[in-house]
């Protein structure tokens, strides 16, 4: 029964990472280290003005007070920040407006991604802002889009072109005090996307911010800001890859979203960063803070994430549902394979009446991965009538993976009503076998199986994505069945 | 189409299977009976596969190929099919994506294109009907929350829809009522062709009532001790396994 168990944990554990090849791009890059100078140096390459400057530094200064923290459930090897490049660019004029303008070798980079950086029309229903490093390198659809009011761009033209929305909102969800992390990033955050929605608008295709990290010994800091006003409607998506290294890189981003009155925002992720190979050595170190607010009544935020990449995973995206009646979701599947480890979870603060958040997480284990649900329901004084209703399912393929919960509930108002669920379950040799015996492979069973566990979560992205979500899955836990 | 010549088999280093042979020719039924523990189910495992079971001597021969040496889903594509004693539950997964993924793999192994959602939905229609299971039954996730008739019943739908050349059916009978011991009897009957064989496992005479068989042969202790027509089963029925026992235990004496 052993051999049979360990035939099988070896195929799902070695499967290949897809994007790991490198782009020969010509970039230009400042020398590593972190100081008050690269601070300076970053926000004069972006010719920013000095408020931002003074945001910066702000942050800086406020960061080296801070330590990193350790209550996440996560071994993380000490990071030593003046190793780290913190700016790095393709050589080339940032955010073209003819193609012919992209370097060849960017272009090929995201064709090879599927990541299409020309109009087409097949891929008519999305909008896309590559990233890659530092800097944006193309926002497609942006005159269609501005046509209706939207504003899709880089975060860079944003803080040239419409910084009044950006003084407004940037830091009003996640203070640059924050988080270690975010405090990091609010210091040194090089690019991102930025996306604004008028009132009353339906957005009509899905928004999506890809993120390549390519160079090495480079960290990527990147900043999203989403704003929908009163009574619109956006659908998110985001996706990332990196080269396969021997070295750690890491990644610390924020994400801030801002939804008024009767608006509702969708933001899915896609996470697929080089996870490290099978003895652990590599990967990305992926640490993000992700909050939404629900301001206005009515408003909803949900967030959907199928994380399947990384060598550590430290991430909770989270709702503040101020505004009376709002909504908050979180629909999560995590998988950690190999040496992969995750600490990840939602964060739903009730603060309005009648305020309602739904958690539903999906971790998935095998080979020695470590994956840990850490969730906060809180409900405030004034939140009457506040609903939360929580899921945890962990699946485990094999015994030397490990799944962890720590739900964690604070009501301070008597009319809440919390609920948590949680389940552990595990592939069984014998559900695979009953897959073999009607022809059906190890791979294959697995895919099944883990799809089926999955489906709830999966079936929150939006369409286009689903499918290829649903191979990613299989593809992390896939085998050298032959 | 399946030959077996003096199997030996243990489990976690207990020797199980002791010397079994066996030869199953194209359009036969053969029952196999024998008291509990006697190794029944160890031989289907053995047929299809299964790891734990470790073949310390002998040879299978299927289809003219060393079937030891095919993996358990290839043994599949090539026409075995085993009713499992206690089917197996996979939460979350449909049947009919189940059942789909299977009849495509046997399809893509003889060189077929795969079904139309269209097509394969029509199949499993006729399919449901053949062996009257219950639609809903289809809908749900594989086994997850299925009766023990109606998991038995579920195993007598997927081999309508795979249409084996050799189906091993590990006690099918128990746990069903009158009815439903009709059905799966009929199902069995209606998918039964001159070409394709069976080997039923049962304790009970009354299903070879409605699957009449070839031969009956008793497995006890790991051994075939008799080989008989269907009127063995009857005798069985009727005095037990004791006689059988003494004639071994004098075999062995003597
Ligand atoms: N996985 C296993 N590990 C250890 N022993 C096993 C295992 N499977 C079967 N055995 C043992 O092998 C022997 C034969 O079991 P088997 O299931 O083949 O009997 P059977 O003839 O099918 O009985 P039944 O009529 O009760 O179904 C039994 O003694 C059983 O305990
Ligand atoms: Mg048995």
């Amino acid at each position: 029964m052993e051999k049979d168990q360990d035939k099988i944990l070896s195929e799902v554990t070695t499967g290949e990472y897809k994007y790991g090849f490198y782009s020969d791009i010509e970039m230009e890059r400042i020398p590593k280290g972190l100081s008050e100078d690269v601070v300076r140096l970053i926000s004069a390459k972006k010719m920013e003005p000095e408020w931002l400057l003074e945001f910066r530094l702000k942050s800086y200064r406020h960061w080296l007070t801070m330590k990193m923290p350790t209550w996440p459930n996560l071994k993380i090897p000490a990071i030593n920040y003046q190793e780290i490049i913190f700016y790095a660019a393709p050589k080339q004029r940032t955010n073209v407006n003819s193609l012919d303008d992209i370097d060849p070798e960017l272009r090929k980079t995201f064709d090879k991604l599927g990541i299409p950086l020309t109009e087409q029309k097949h891929l008519a229903g999305v909008a896309v802002d590559a990233v890659i490093d530092s800097v944006s390198v193309k926002t497609t659809f942006k005159e269609t889009l501005a046509e209706m009011g939207i504003i899709f761009c880089s975060f860079s033209d944003a803080v040239k072109e419409y910084p009044d929305l950006v003084k407004r909102y940037m830091g009003s969800v996640v203070p640059y005090t924050d988080n270690f992390f975010a405090t990091l990033n609010s210091a040194v955050f090089s690019d991102g996307s930025f996306c604004y929605i008028p009132k009353g608008v339906r957005c009509p295709m899905e928004l999506s911010t890809y993120f390549r990290i390519n160079s090495a010994n480079t960290g990527q800091f990147e900043r999203t800001l989403l704003i929908a006003d009163e009574e619109s409607y956006v659908s998110y998506l985001e996706g990332c890859t990196a080269p396969s290294r021997d070295e750690n890189q890491l990644h610390a981003a924020i994400v801030e979203i801002v939804a008024e009155k009767n608006a509702e925002v969708k933001y899915s992720t896609v996470q697929n960063w080089y996870p490290g190979d099978k003895e652990g050595r590599g990967g990305i170190f992926n640490f993000v803070t992700k909050r939404g607010m629900c301001k206005g009544e009515n408003s909803k935020i949900s967030w959907t994430q199928i994380e399947t990449g990384s060598a550590i995973t430290w991430k909770y995206p989270s709702c503040i549902l101020r505004g009376d009646n709002s909504t908050g979701e979180f629909y999560s599947v995590a998988v950690t394979n190999n040496h992969q480890q995750a600490d990840t979870g939602t964060k739903m603060t009730h603060i309005g009446k009648n305020t309602k958040s739904t958690i539903v997480s999906k971790g998935i284990s095998a080979g020695m991965g470590q994956n840990s649900y850490r969730g906060l329901v809180k409900v405030l004084k004034n939140a009457t009538n506040a609903r939360n209703y929580s899921q945890c399912d962990s699946l485990l393929l094999g015994d030397k993976c490990g799944a962890h919960t720590f739900p964690y509930i604070e009501v301070d108002n008597q009319t809440a009503i919390v609920e948590h669920e949680a389940t552990t379950s595990k592939i069984g040799e014998d559900q695979i076998f009953y897959c073999n015996q009607r022809g059906i492979s190890t791979e294959d069973a697995i895919g099944l199986i883990v799809n089926g566990y999955a489906r709830e979560v999966i079936n929150k992205l939006p369409m286009e994505f689903a499918v290829e979500a649903q191979k990613l899955l299989q593809i992390s836990l896939e085998g050298s069945v032959g | 189409m399946l030959i077996i010549k003096n199997l030996k088999a243990s489990i976690a280093g207990k020797c199980i299977l002791k010397g079994i042979s066996l030869n199953v020719k194209p359009g036969e039924i053969h029952a196999i009976m024998g008291p509990n523990g006697s190794g029944k189910s160890t031989l289907a495992a053995v047929l299809v596969g299964r790891e734990f079971v470790e073949i310390t001597e002998g040879t299978v021969t299927y289809l003219g190929k060393n079937l030891l040496e095919m993996a358990a889903e290839d043994r599949a594509k090539e026409g075995i099919f085993l009713g499992f004693q206690y089917p197996i539950e996979i939460p979350g997964v449909s049947m009919v994506n189940f059942m789909k993924t299977a009849v495509n793999e046997h399809r893509k192994f003889k060189g077929l294109e795969p079904l139309s959602a269209s097509d394969f939905l029509k199949m499993m229609r006729e399919k449901k009907e053949l062996v009257e299971i219950d639609s809903k039954l289809a809908n749900r996730s594989v086994n997850e929350g299925f009766s023990g008739g109606e998991k038995k019943k579920n195993e007598i739908f997927q081999m309508a829809m795979l249409e084996p050349k050799l189906a091993i059916l590990d006690e099918t009978d128990s746990g069903l009522d009158i009815d439903a011991l009709r059905i799966v009897a009929n199902g069995v009957n209606k998918i039964k062709r001159p070409d394709n064989s069976f080997i039923v496992i049962t304790h009970y005479q009354r299903l070879l009532d409605y699957i009449v068989p070839d031969v009956v042969h008793v497995l006890y202790d790991g051994r075939i001790v008799k080989t008989a027509g269907k009127e063995l089963a009857l005798e069985l029925e009727e005095k037990g396994y004791d006689w059988i026992k003494k004639e071994v235990e004098n075999n062995i004496v003597a």
